[in-house]
């Protein structure tokens, strides 16, 4: 039984006038005939597959639709059509920062967001001083929310979001916490996860990590699902070449991204041979 | 079955944590807050009892105990739904990142206007032995209306928050019917000299229902009629119903609004 199934995703987003306009200017604009709603497809026709231990990285440029999809995965969102199901727990690493509230105190914060999260009061007893020591926040326990710092604020975000068990992990883009030392630490509490076997889905635009964590990749562009593939490396090297390339065509089929791919191997080596000339001239000197 | 029980608790504890959010904003950690939750309502009614006792006194027995009445009932309305109407709002960016039930964020801000209705119903109470208010047993009762009330109050607030995603302007529009209630909801003066098929109008509105209820209880020390006890559990029920299904129907839409 796989895991995540997506079948022929569409999510429609509805934009325009109806945002934040009132009652009487909406009643007005009804009058007039000047009631515009605009709609598009965040994602369109998206369609893959993982089974239990994958690690699946997303790509594509900005507005590609990837967050939108990542909201329908966890259920916040559901498609307009085609259908997604879901076998096992979730945990949503989602725009860490947001959502705390700055007139509380750390610990007060650290048991809401974990309540939130579905963690059960025990477990959060048990973990409390853990995760409290993994954010280094042990002196601001009793810290207002908002007198920490920002780098505070996503460590501790981070802290508890990451002590999870679950059967699925999703982040977006929540790699990248806090500075250089913090990162590294991150990082590694990510990989010690993702080695214990959960099924992930990783959005990144760093594309060394793709490379290096995910074993099935999705390459979304403008919403359209370009590509879903087992083969990383290759689809990689595509995508870099496609973000290199100065027109920016997304490819159509899949001999367009193999071709970007070859295109992409073959400057790799070009610049390869380059440094070892380079540096078979500097032997010379 | 171990699968319910699980969700059930994993939701009783969320829930805990929201209320308890939910009181250090509104105390904001002092005593005085929670003093001047009783304050308030003392204070409206010192004035108008200093103000209104001239014109209606005399022709209504225990007028004091009568004002009181519609007014911790009304201002708990008011509290309530106001608290209520914000509930959707004031944590979405909760909801827009985490998959969380939302109805939790107004059952937290309803108990928290509960309980401030509790603190003023012991003041109540206690004005109740200072006007020599003959207590019985029928006085356990009044659990009812409170229960209705509390009911009501969840589905107009569902009501009102689902209108607030929509319209922002809602929470002006709400201010202007909060005002006309209360007018109409015959806190300091009787109905008795309207005509009597006009009398009936006032059940319209059900604020004046529970009111009525409690000081038909308190003051007149009658039970009211069956009939009446179905009128009290028709307005819970009728906006209930909406409330749930608004919620159920547009749980994924309040995305696109917020």
């Amino acid at each position: 039984m796989s895991v995540i199934e997506c079948e022929h995703v569409s999510i429609r987003y509805i934009t325009g006038d109806f945002k934040s306009i009132g009652l009487k200017e909406w009643v007005v604009r009804h009058l007039t005939h000047n009631f515009h709603v605009k709609e598009f497809w965040a994602d369109k026709d998206v369609t893959f597959k993982l089974e239990k231990g994958d690690m699946l990285g997303i790509i594509g440029s900005n507005g590609a639709g990837k967050s939108t999809l990542l909201k329908a995965v966890t259920g916040i969102m559901v498609p307009t059509t085609g259908k997604i199901t879901v076998n096992g727990s979730i945990a949503a690493l989602l725009e860490l920062g947001s959502g705390f509230d700055g007139n509380m105190t750390v610990k007060e914060n650290t048991y809401l967001r974990g309540a939130l999260l579905g963690y059960t009061r025990k477990f959060l007893d048990e973990k409390y001083d853990e995760i409290i020591r993994f954010a280094e926040l042990e002196e601001f326990q009793d810290y207002m929310f908002k007198q920490l710092s920002s780098g505070m604020k996503s460590r501790l975000a981070f802290s508890i979001a990451c002590l999870v068990n679950p059967d699925i992990l999703i982040l977006d883009e929540v790699l990248s916490v806090g500075d250089g030392a913090f990162r590294k630490k991150s990082g590694e509490k990510m990989q010690e996860i993702l080695q214990s076997g959960v099924t992930a889905i990783l959005v990144s635009h760093v594309m060394p990590q793709v490379r290096e964590l995910c074993n099935k990749i999705l390459w979304l562009d403008h919403g359209k699902q370009i590509l879903f593939s087992d083969d990383v490396q290759t689809v990689c090297d595509a995508y870099e070449e496609f973000l290199a390339e100065k027109n920016k065509k997304p490819p159509r089929t899949k001999e367009a991204v193999l071709e970007m791919a070859a295109k992409w191997e073959q400057k790799e080596r070009e610049k390869a041979q380059k440094k070892l000339k380079e540096k078979a001239i500097g032997k010379e000197y | 079955m171990k699968k319910i029980f699980n969700q059930i608790s994993r939701y009783w504890f969320m829930f805990q944590e929201l209320v308890h959010r939910d009181f250090t904003e509104r105390y904001k950690r002092s005593v005085l807050g929670m003093a001047w939750s009783i304050l308030s309502p003392l204070l409206t009614l010192l004035v108008m009892r200093i103000i209104f006792t001239q014109f209606f006194a005399k022709d209504i027995p225990h007028y004091t105990i009568y004002l009181f009445s519609g007014n911790i009932i009304m201002s708990y309305y008011r509290e309530s739904t106001k608290q209520g109407m914000r509930a959707l709002t004031s944590n979405a960016k909760i909801f827009t990142k985490i998959n969380v039930p939302k109805y939790l964020f107004l059952l937290s801000k309803n108990v928290s206007a509960l309980v401030n209705f509790g603190l003023t119903l012991i003041v109540y109470f206690f004005f109740c032995i200072v006007d020599g208010v003959h207590f019985t047993p029928k006085m356990l009762l009044l659990v009812f209306p409170i229960v209705c009330l509390l009911l009501m109050n969840i589905g107009i607030g569902s009501i009102l928050s689902a209108v607030y995603v929509f319209f922002e302007d809602a929470q002006y529009l709400y201010d202007i019917v909060l005002t006309l209630l209360t007018y109409m909801s015959a806190i300091f003066y009787s109905i008795d000299k309207f005509p009597h098929s006009f009398q009936r109008l006032f059940l319209l509105n059900p604020v004046y229902v529970y009111i009525k209820y409690f000081r038909t209880i308190v003051i007149y020390g009658i039970v009211p009629s069956p009939a009446y006890h179905l009128l009290c559990l028709f307005y819970p029920a009728l906006f209930l119903a909406i409330g749930i299904h608004i919620y159920k129907k547009y749980n994924h839409e309040f995305l696109y609004y917020l």
